[in-house]
């Protein structure tokens, strides 16, 4: 009997599984979604390192090589545009655009909605209905119109285009966290921590907030193939950002007009927001599903 | 069991607004009763049953005691001291010495939070000066009181049973020492054999901590084992609060004596032979409640005065309290 | 031939982690008229034993063994003639009735639809039907009532409602699966003092699912123990609470707060119920039980005959290694009469 006492002093405490932990060991059985995410990966490094790495510049136009299909020669691995630049290069560097609008035009919105839907949700009442139809209102608002009328008043500066896209991609999350944030706030935990004494500014930071994230972390990942997405048809209506940078909307708008005689330069900057997208979607699927709790 | 009243309820009323029907935006709003003058006295020491079926108001009548959800009408006083109408700063001392326990065991813990800092939150908020080692080393000693081993301290809620769940609320609610703890229903949602151990344990430690309890369940067989006073309550008011002696053996109000005949007691013999008081009717909604004794509209021995004047809880003998013209 | 008859049955999930073994080899027999308590802890592998006979599964379990009623086995019957069977002679009802109604549909469409589909009748004779077994289980103004919807009627009406729906084609066998653990105690006695009255009209067998022994007294001649997807014990009413010989039974009805005794100790049963996914080798109550030995953690008590029991010479059943004396001694001496 000894023995067994002492060993149980020696043991030392066991590190419990968090709910976080089991999240990440659900996501990384979901196939689909790791290999989305690997692919993710690369594409993001390739437009960061790509440029560097590679001989070719985006903006140097080859008379000698205009509307040449795709070749290993000279690496003109896509091909290159009418006035002779490298598509592979442009693509890259369109690339590092899109993704850099889409990442701060996702965090701005989702800060945005993140804020607005937690007061909302934990103020409640009069100040709730208001906030919540303020974002119905902009849900009516035709955001293409608008979005046009903002950029040719404000211009087209890079800033610009992100606060464009910002005022239009807000709405989901704040709906969703408030709904959220209402749920969590009539859970028996945040009723214990009232009856605890618990002061209400401490039980948002300590147990409304982190009980958010993982709706925001999966609502996150809704938003941002949505902004790229609205980078991409305003550069195709010729209101992203100006000559000589380029985005992958710009790419495609350019493979538009000359679709079928070089089809290939529609063609890459295309497939590659595709699968841009396809993957965003699938890690977001992937992360439901882990963060679900009715699996537990 | 000294005679020190620590807690002291009168004529507590909760009552929420709740849209008509109609859902018109002229149409008046109607009241919800939930809970409808309920008065009581706990002592030190003592432990109060509060027993009654769904709509009773057992769960509003903890919520409001703890100032969890205001009450519209009503005194409480607390050590001699009146909390109605107290500010928000009083109420958070008070709470350092009343705690809660309660239904669902896992939904009552924040699943992010391991149990270690689960069951020391009360102390950073109310014991603000001790170090992060003391903490620890008052966590684990609760841990131990209650039956849950130490080791699982970084443990998180849903790596833990049912009945280990309410191990770490009792705990929780423990640990600041404090002198009254409302349970809401803690074995309700526990299985049998789990249910007994809870049990004994917040005897055992009530015991030891002199701690006053207010238990409440529907569950009388239960109660009865744990309380020394009960009160049974009926669409928000008092019918019976007795002794727990006297209410099991005699039961003075209708409405008592229909609940105790209905418990299915495990024993053939008895249940085959016994003629249960089937209450007509069901229970009536406490947004209306009937005029008069809220029971006459199922009570047997109902008559035309029931439904006319609402009967005062009186003391019938030493210790035995009903709200019955004719108990 | 005996009404139902399960075998060796055996219920496994497959999920992420591990195959959970829920039923773990359960027999038992069913009569003609007879009322039989299956009583259980949560995990107990109670409700999932029914569910399997009934093909209501969920879609990753696997049931395997015999269920037979009346000699043919339910058990991976196609669906075709399982729908026959179901609602028709076999019929179940659940724990909350409000989500066992569909909240979009009166009760009348919900019960002539029963009656359409298994006994080919219309409309309005359905209709009439209906009534008079909305009548039968005693709800006021069933006539009003049956166009109403099912947020319209109380919790107590609403099982009523549902025990009338399962009896409208008269099945032979009622399994109701915790029907009043949901209900307050008074509206609990009504509805149970409901179905002994139905089971005397009709002659329903009545299989009753539940943790509350003490509704198992009231009701039922036959109970059956479960714990750990393993039947325990299994007799008549009478001798399971007057001598119980299983350690898990004792320390069960030790554990009872009752209302006819003084409050004393209650005894608990020390532990925890026992993780599906993997199961204790050997008996799976031995890690809680106090006359555990060596042989208990290693090889699994088989369900064995220990003699007949009870007014109608029911079998007597017990899975445990230690002998039947012992424990029966040992429940007279701990008993706090």
């Amino acid at each position: 009997m000894k023995s067994a006492s002492l060993s149980a002093t020696l043991e030392k405490a066991v590190a419990g599984r968090s709910p976080w932990q089991d999240a990440r060991a659900r996501f990384l059985r979901n196939k689909a979604a790791v290999v989305s995410l690997a692919l993710l990966a690369i594409i993001t490094l390739a437009c960061i390192a790509g440029p560097w790495l590679l001989p070719n510049q985006f903006d140097s136009a080859d008379w000698n090589a205009m509307s040449v299909p795709p070749t290993f020669a000279h690496w003109h691995l896509f091909g290159t545009d009418e006035t002779g630049r490298d598509l592979f290069v442009r693509c890259l560097i369109g690339g590092r655009v899109s993704l850099m609008i889409g990442a701060l035009a996702t965090l701005t919105s989702v800060t945005l909605g993140i804020v607005w839907g937690a007061v909302a949700g934990f103020i409640g009442g009069r100040v709730d209905n208001a906030m919540m139809r303020f974002v119905d209102m902009m849900y009516a608002i035709p955001y293409l119109l608008i979005a046009i009328l903002m950029v040719t008043l404000l211009g087209r500066e890079f800033y610009l285009v992100v606060l464009t896209i910002t005022v239009f991609s807000w709405m989901d999350m704040a709906r969703v966290v408030r709904g959220q944030t209402l749920a969590i706030r009539s859970k028996e935990y945040v009723e214990a921590a009232r009856a605890i004494g618990v002061p209400t500014r401490r039980i948002i930071v300590r147990h409304v907030v982190p009980n958010l994230l993982g709706i925001v972390a999966i609502y996150t990942t809704v938003t941002v193939p949505g902004v790229i997405l609205t980078e991409s048809v305003l550069s195709f209506l010729g209101l992203g950002v100006q000559e000589p940078m380029t985005s992958w909307g710009v790419l495609i708008q350019d493979g538009v007009g000359v679709m079928e005689s070089a089809p290939w330069i529609l063609l890459f900057p295309a497939a590659l927001l595709s699968i841009t997208l396809y993957c965003i979607n699938f890690v977001g699927d992937g992360l439901r599903d882990a963060l679900d709790p009715k699996d537990r | 069991m000294s005679d020190a009243t620590i807690l002291s309820v009168r004529d507590m009323r909760v009552h929420f607004q709740v849209k008509a029907k109609s859902r018109l935006p002229w149409a008046a709003t109607r009241t919800l009763k939930a809970v409808d003058g309920v008065s009581f006295d706990l002592r030190a020491g003592e432990t109060l049953g509060v027993v009654g079926e769904s709509g009773c108001g057992k769960s509003t009548l903890s919520r409001a005691i703890l100032n969890l959800i205001p009450a519209t009408h009503g005194e409480i006083v607390w050590m001699g001291a009146k909390l109605t109408r107290a500010s928000a700063r009083e109420w958070h001392a008070v709470r350092a010495d009343v705690q809660m326990i309660f239904q669902d065991p896992l939904a009552s813990l924040d699943p992010r939070m391991t149990i270690g800092q689960i069951i020391a939150e009360p102390l950073t908020e109310h014991r603000s000066g001790m170090s992060r080692q003391d903490i620890d080393a008052r966590v684990r000693a609760m841990m131990t009181k209650v039956g849950l081993r130490e080791q699982m301290i970084n443990r998180y809620p849903h790596e833990f049973s049912g009945g280990q769940c309410q191990r770490v609320g009792i705990a929780r609610a423990l640990i600041v020492e404090p002198k009254l703890v409302v349970c809401d229903e803690p074995v309700s949602a526990l299985d049998v054999s789990i249910q007994a151990q809870i049990v004994n344990l917040l005897k055992a430690l009530q015991a030891e901590m002199k701690l006053s309890l207010i238990f409440i369940a529907h569950d009388l067989a239960v109660v009865r084992h744990i309380s020394d006073r009960v009160m049974v309550m009926y669409l928000g008011r008092v019918m019976e609060l007795a002794d727990k002696h006297a209410l099991y053996e005699t039961p003075r109000h209708p409405y008592t004596r229909a609940l105790l005949s209905a418990v299915p007691v495990p024993d053939p013999a008895i249940e085959r032979g016994k003629v249960v008081q089937i209450l007509s009717g069901d229970i009536p909604s406490p947004i209306d409640p009937p005029a008069g004794c809220v029971f006459h509209t199922r009570c047997p021995m109902a008559q035309a005065r029931c439904s006319q004047e609402v009967p005062e809880l009186r003391t019938l003998v030493q210790g035995v309290s009903a709200a019955c013209h004719f108990a | 031939m005996p009404l139902l008859e399960v075998k060796g049955l055996q219920v496994e999930f497959r999920t992420h982690d591990a195959a959970v073994r829920a039923v773990n080899g359960v027999s038992f027999t069913l009569e003609e008229g007879e009322t039989l308590g299956i009583v259980g802890e949560s995990g107990s592998g109670k409700s999932q034993s029914v569910l399997a006979m009934l093909g209501l599964l969920a879609s990753n379990g696997r049931a395997t063994g015999e269920a037979r009623y009346r000699g043919e086995n339910l058990l991976g019957m196609p669906a075709r003639a399982l729908n026959r069977i179901r609602g028709n002679r076999l019929s179940m009802i659940f724990q909350d009735p409000m989500s066992s109604l569909n909240p979009y549909l009166t009760i009348e469409r919900q019960m002539t639809e029963v009656l359409e589909l298994h006994k080919n009748l219309t409309r309005r004779e359905a209709k009439k039907r209906a009534i008079a077994m909305l009548e039968a289980v005693r709800i006021p103004e069933a006539a009003h009532r049956i166009g109403q919807y099912p947020h319209e009627l109380s919790g107590g009406m609403r099982q009523r409602v549902m025990i009338a729906m399962a009896l409208l084609c008269e099945p032979e066998v009622l399994f109701a699966d915790e029907p009043t653990t949901a209900l307050d105690v008074t509206v609990q006695a009504q509805v149970l003092q409901l179905l002994r009255d139905l089971q005397r009209d009709f002659g329903t067998s009545i299989v009753l699912i539940t943790h509350d022994l003490g509704v198992v007294a009231g009701l039922c001649e036959k109970v059956m123990v479960m714990y750990g997807g393993r039947v325990m014990e299994q007799c008549d009413a009478a001798t399971l609470f007057a001598k119980p010989s299983h350690p898990y039974t004792i320390g069960l009805l030790r554990a009872l707060p009752r209302l006819d005794q003084q409050g004393g100790e209650l005894a608990g049963i020390p532990g925890n119920p026992p993780n599906m996914a993997h199961p204790p080798a050997g008996c799976p109550f031995h890690e809680r039980c106090a006359d555990a030995t060596a042989e208990c953690a290693e090889r699994e008590p088989a369900l064995e005959a220990v003699g007949t029991s009870g007014a109608h010479a029911t079998h007597w059943l017990r899975a445990c290694h230690r002998p039947v004396d012992a424990m029966t001694t040992r429940y007279q001496e701990s008993s706090h009469v």
